[in-house]
């Protein structure tokens, strides 16, 4: 049935109700929703530009050439010190130890919390994110003599940066805890490791072929951000007379600030390449754990 | 400290092997989680533990699974003492109520993985595992991961899982629980078919009256730690031995009587009592529904007080229940067929009376 011409289906609304009327204030809504996608953009493009001016800056800097050309030399240079590749290599050597280091200490903790002495959570947690609360130059302070006794008893093995990694483990704690709580808190701990246990499998088992492959989201996520602070982390390295990457771009930024600041871009990239892998392998893993199917009729 | 004896199952003799539980008890802190738990289950009979939650009975099914420890008690499997034995060799078959199919592996992978654990070999483990998921009717999801399944699915992954490695005991824990009415019951009388196929000594742990009955040769009713009592499922419906297995047990009303030693007066009507029972005098009597009589017309057991009148009919398919207040007031439930209760209606005055089978009496409200 069609209504009739010219009479409007909310016209026929007993009590002079329409059935099809617009909902009162439409109009106040969409100002107030054109007003919100503005104020959103704006936002946006501050946070943006925030972000990528100094980034710009960066690679327009370290892109200038002679009489205002565009050039690669300061990249191409950046081989060409060797305190520069040893600082980048003593730096990656330090983040693979801190993440193999933070991933040992953290992932059996946490799960052995969860799965057998969940009232510890809160207390593991409240260890994990201490290091925030402490000033790099305390921990220099207090480590100190750990690492004249080091270098005084073990040799090159004491002397050597990678032993920076102690400490950096440390500093990640509570960023990695983070990552990984986030994804055990996705899946049923407790019962995957009871199943994969009740199966014949042994704790180091149960964890290795159960529990890490489902929090593998939360495992890359704390990995990233280790790598990035380690390859940021300038005071404690500094103090401690070590020369890694970031102590190298300070002293060649003296020299030759064209190459520190090429140094510094290469290595913000490297910090997104590895956060795009983060966001493109990741959520598989932790999405498995949720339903998707509807019950059918069995 | 509570017995049980073990008890001739119906099901077939098979590889079950004998599980004792001896004078178990577990303490969370002031809780007491188990008092004194002693039970002893044939080999491949089919216990169900029912009772309300926090009862204990899910501390004991993972007492026996290696899951949980115990503060003091026995744990016999086949005679051994693995009291002590950690989870991973004590080779039990555990369903959980709470999906835990590992989620990055196949169903067929899931079910492989304690065999993989034994070291079985490829082809071995691909023919057992394809023989399990066959026998849970789930050939065709081999390739599928959990989350491409539904719950009714991978509870039956879960349960072919658990059978895969041939467990001494196969352990279930409210594993119905999270699926929907329709699933539960096709799942419930799949267990059974399978593990009277198999012949597995199963402890299945419940808080379902419904399912306790419907799959356990025995029954254990649990509360705050004790076993209650244990029998096969119509005998503790029908001859409870406490007031809290008479009241947690299937539905009862709640009706006043005059009680004299062995026999109680229900609604006019002489009825033996159940060992137990109150005592001698006012009684409130705990009559199944099925055992009240509702008659159409006033007559006998309204008495001169007044009538008895429907209050209302539960139309439940086969059966029906009609709620009927007597004349004091007392609401009571009878069960009966749809048929004969076609007659009935809300106001219709009825005649009430109770079967003389044997009633459990409690002290009067």
């Amino acid at each position: 049935m069609t209504a009739p011409q010219g009479t409007s289906l909310g016209a026929a609304a007993p009590g002079g109700g329409a059935l099809l009327a617009p909902p009162k204030g439409r109009g106040r809504v969409r100002r107030g929703s054109r007003f919100q996608s503005a104020a959103r953009v704006l936002i946006l493009v501050i946070v943006l530009g925030y972000l990528i001016l100094p980034l710009l800056a960066m690679l327009e800097f370290s892109t200038r050439g002679d009489y205002g050309t565009r050039s690669l030399e300061a990249y191409a240079a950046i081989f060409t010190y060797s305190n520069m590749v040893d600082g980048i290599t003593t730096s990656l050597g330090i983040a693979v130890v801190t993440v193999f280091g933070m991933l040992l200490l953290l992932v059996p903790t946490m799960v052995w919390t969860v799965v057998r002495v969940p009232r510890m959570r809160r207390v593991v947690e409240f260890l994990c994110l201490l290091p925030l609360a402490i000033p790099a130059i305390v921990i220099v302070v207090g480590v100190g003599p750990i690492y004249r006794w080091l270098g005084q008893h073990l040799g090159p093995i004491g002397a050597s940066p990678l032993t920076l990694a102690l400490i950096d483990i440390i500093l990640v704690l509570p960023y990695s805890y983070r990552a990984i709580d986030g994804s055990l808190r996705s899946i049923d701990t407790a019962t995957l490791a009871d199943a994969s246990r009740s199966l014949g499998a042994t704790w180091p088992r149960a964890i290795l072929e159960v529990i890490v492959p489902n929090i593998r989201g939360g495992i890359l996520s704390a990995s990233v951000l280790a790598i990035a602070l380690v390859l940021g982390e300038y005071t404690i390295s500094s103090l401690l007379s070590f020369n890694t990457l970031q102590v190298v771009i300070y002293l060649l930024g003296k020299r030759d600030p064209f190459v520190s600041v090429a140094v510094s871009f290469a290595a913000l990239l490297f910090a997104f390449a590895l956060l795009f892998v983060i966001s493109r392998y990741a959520p598989g893993a932790v999405n498995r754990g949720q339903r998707a199917v509807e019950e059918p009729a069995e | 400290m509570t017995t049980a004896s073990a008890h001739p199952s119906q099901t077939a003799p098979g590889r079950g092997v004998g599980v004792s539980f001896e004078d178990m008890h577990r303490w969370y802190g002031p809780v007491h989680a188990l008092d004194g738990l002693t039970l002893e289950i044939a080999p491949g009979e089919m216990v169900a533990l029912l009772g309300p939650s926090g009862c204990g009975k899910t501390t004991a099914l993972r007492a026996l699974g290696g899951l949980d420890e115990v503060d003091s008690g026995r744990i016999l499997v086949d005679g051994q003492d693995i009291t002590h034995v950690a989870a991973n060799k004590r080779d039990m078959g555990v369903v959980f109520q709470a999906y835990s199919l590992f989620p990055n592996m196949t169903a067929r992978d899931n079910v492989g993985y304690g065999l993989r654990l034994r070291g079985v070999g490829d082809a071995q483990r691909r023919k057992r595992t394809d023989e399990m998921l066959e026998l849970v009717s789930l050939s065709g999801q081999a390739n599928r991961y959990p989350h491409q399944m539904s719950g009714g699915q991978q509870q039956r992954v879960a349960l072919a899982r658990a059978l895969a490695i041939q467990p001494k005991v196969l352990l279930l824990d409210e594993p119905l629980s999270a699926l929907d009415a329709k699933v539960r019951r096709q799942l419930r009388e799949e267990i059974r078919r399978i593990q009277i196929m198999v012949g597995t000594t199963t402890l299945f742990v419940t808080h379902d009256q419904e399912e306790a009955l419907a799959l356990g040769d025995r029954v254990g009713v649990m509360s705050a730690g004790r076993l209650e009592q244990i029998a096969a499922p119509a005998e503790l419906y029908d001859r409870p031995r406490t007031k809290f297995v008479a009241e947690f047990v299937g539905l009862t009303n709640r009706v006043p009587a005059m009680a004299e030693r062995d026999r109680a007066i229900i609604l006019g009507t002489p009825v033996p009592l159940l060992p137990g029972s109150a005592g001698s005098g006012r009684v409130t009597a705990l009559v199944r529904p099925e055992a009240i009589r509702l008659t159409p017309g006033p007559d006998g057991a309204a008495g001169a007080a007044g009538v008895a009148r429907v209050v209302a009919v539960s139309f439940l398919g086969s059966l029906a229940r009609t709620q009927v207040a007597l004349p004091d007031g007392t609401l009571i439930v009878a069960q009966m067929t749809a048929s004969e209760s076609s007659t009935l209606g809300p106001g219709i005055a009825v005649t009430v009376g109770v079967v003389p089978s044997p009633v459990f009496a409690v002290e009067p409200d």
